[in-house]
């Protein structure tokens, strides 16, 4: 159908005139969707996140596992913009191998921690969009979590979800870990099995619910013994 | 002769008036630091397909607020008439309301005809309450049914521009399912393989779109009879939690405790019984 618009009064085409400055827009950021939530018990760690990497309302991938490997004993979970995790993840290898050479020994978590604060902070006036959780056991061989925000400000936790579900994941945890709002509950300490059935129960209901979760769940088990990888199939819709 | 079914006269064309107003509201409320509530929309796939005897109708079930799903089970195939379906994808609000207004004028239409309702009718009665609305009510409709003069199939836009045609999809899922409707689709299919089409069509926007979810809803209309499947197939069942989250009584702390008799006398007793047949 032919626009009226762009024929004038006389009936010939009117001249293309330019209406003033016209403001495009480029965000050097997206969002891939994803969640990770780590636990620390009294000699383990856990770090779990979903394996779906969206764009929009589309899958970009049903198998993109957020849990990178770091040392023996220290697992990172990033989720957000999944360009920057990459290229953190990156850095924070190459780091870990400069610090492996010049001083002999292996970072331990603490000591990674405290490093990914600065390399996050080294970027604070053009941020990676990363949401991080690191877990692993400390030099005594407890479970030890750190959580971070985009910028690096980090701190030892015991439990913390991150990414797109972890404002639906946090609350369950701070209740059947934390025993939060409760009155006249044992307080018992949580065992390795009782966290990683935590674990895929509350994965489970994040992907009711969330869009972004979902496919697969991907569980590292960090004990002494070395990390152990579990695969469990989420909601594919 | 005067319509019985408007209820209100409308003088023709948008009406403005309460556009200032809701500019005048949104700045406020920025200017506060909130933002204005997110309309609930069903981020859907809805399909719908015509084969030999009538029209097979198809749609997922979940409805999205923003990126969390508000609703996993929610009906998206809405009743026009008894030979007349409708799939509503958009502002869930706008879908219900648009579908049952419609519904109700198009049977005060019947009784005033004295026919059945055609397709055509309930088409030409959507598209012009859209248009009226200038798209500012959010719907996209796939319209479907079966009248004497035979199964037609209508989408229609929010705008109001509707396009009668042998297949249609809407919603944010529309792309999956075009893909497999452009694949499998042939003229004159059996019922059997319409429906299985419709379901792969939707199945394919439950798994490739995020704003779609949940189970499948079919509704087969042909001539004298409806078969509205729901659910048709439950292609998403909830995953089974290990552990059990009951609490215990006394799980609830009782902060303060406060107990008023109410001396009631009792006067009068009478029993009505009530109808529930």
């Amino acid at each position: 159908m032919i626009s009226a618009q762009a024929y004038g009064e006389n009936g010939k085409m009117k001249e293309y005139h330019y209406t003033g400055p016209v403001e495009h827009k480029f965000s050097p950021y997206a969002f891939n969707g994803g969640t990770v939530l780590a636990v620390a018990g009294e000699d383990f760690a856990i770090v779990a996140s979903d394996t779906r990497l969206s764009e929009g309302y589309s899958i970009h991938s049903r198998d993109s596992p957020k849990c990178y490997k770091l040392t023996d004993t220290t697992v990172l979970g990033c989720s957000g913009f999944h360009g920057d995790c990459l290229t953190l993840t990156k850095i924070i290898d190459a780091r870990l191998k400069m610090y492996k050479h010049s001083n002999n020994k292996t970072m331990t978590s603490g000591a990674i921690a405290a490093m990914l604060s600065t390399i996050l902070y080294g970027r604070r006036f053009f941020p990676y969009y990363v949401y991080n959780i690191i877990g692993g056991l400390d030099e005594e061989g407890r479970g030890a979590v750190y959580s971070f925000d985009p910028v690096g400000s980090y701190q030892r936790d015991t439990y913390k979800a991150g990414g797109s579900a972890s404002a639906m994941l946090q609350p369950l945890l701070d209740n059947q870990i934390g025993f939060k709002n409760m009155e006249n509950v044992e307080e018992v300490p949580l065992t390795l099995e009782k966290a990683v059935q935590l674990v895929k129960d509350v994965f489970i209901s994040a992907a009711e619910r969330d869009v972004y979760t979902g496919d697969a769940l991907e569980i590292c088990i960090i004990t002494k013994e070395g990390i152990r990888e579990e695969i469990v199939p989420l909601r594919k819709d | 002769m005067a319509t019985v079914s408007v209820c209100q006269y409308h003088p023709g064309g948008f009406s403005f008036e309460n556009c200032k107003r809701n500019a005048l509201l949104e700045a406020d409320i920025n200017k506060l630091g909130f933002s204005s509530p997110a309309a609930r929309k069903t981020g859907t796939t809805i399909c719908g397909v015509v084969y030999k005897d009538g029209v097979v109708l198809g749609a997922d079930t979940r409805a999205t607020e923003g990126m969390v799903v508000a609703d996993k089970n929610c009906s998206k195939i809405h009743y026009i008439s008894p030979n007349i379906y409708c799939c509503g994808a958009g502002t869930a609000a706008d879908t219900e309301m648009t579908t049952q207004i419609i519904s109700s004028n198009l049977e005060l239409h019947a009784l005033s005809t004295g026919r059945l309702p055609r397709v055509a009718t309930a088409n030409r009665m959507l598209k012009q309450m859209l248009f009226r609305y200038q798209g500012y009510i959010g719907a996209a409709l796939v319209l479907g049914g079966v009248d004497c003069t035979g199964p037609h199939l209508y989408s229609i836009y929010p705008h109001g521009s509707t396009d009668k045609l042998p297949y249609v999809t809407m919603g944010s899922g529309s792309l999956a399912a075009m893909a497999v409707f452009e694949d499998r689709y042939r003229p004159n299919m059996e019922e059997e393989e319409a429906k299985r089409l419709v379901r792969d069509a939707i199945a394919a926007g439950i798994f490739n779109d995020l704003g779609s979810g949940s189970n499948i809803d079919l509704c087969v209309i042909t001539k004298g009879k409806v078969d509205y499947l729901r659910p048709h197939d439950v292609a998403n069942k909830k995953g089974v939690r290990t552990g059990s989250y009951r609490y215990k009584h006394g799980t609830t702390g009782v902060l303060t405790k406060a107990v008023i008799p109410l001396n009631l006398e009792v006067v009068e007793e009478s029993v009505q019984t009530m109808d529930t047949s």
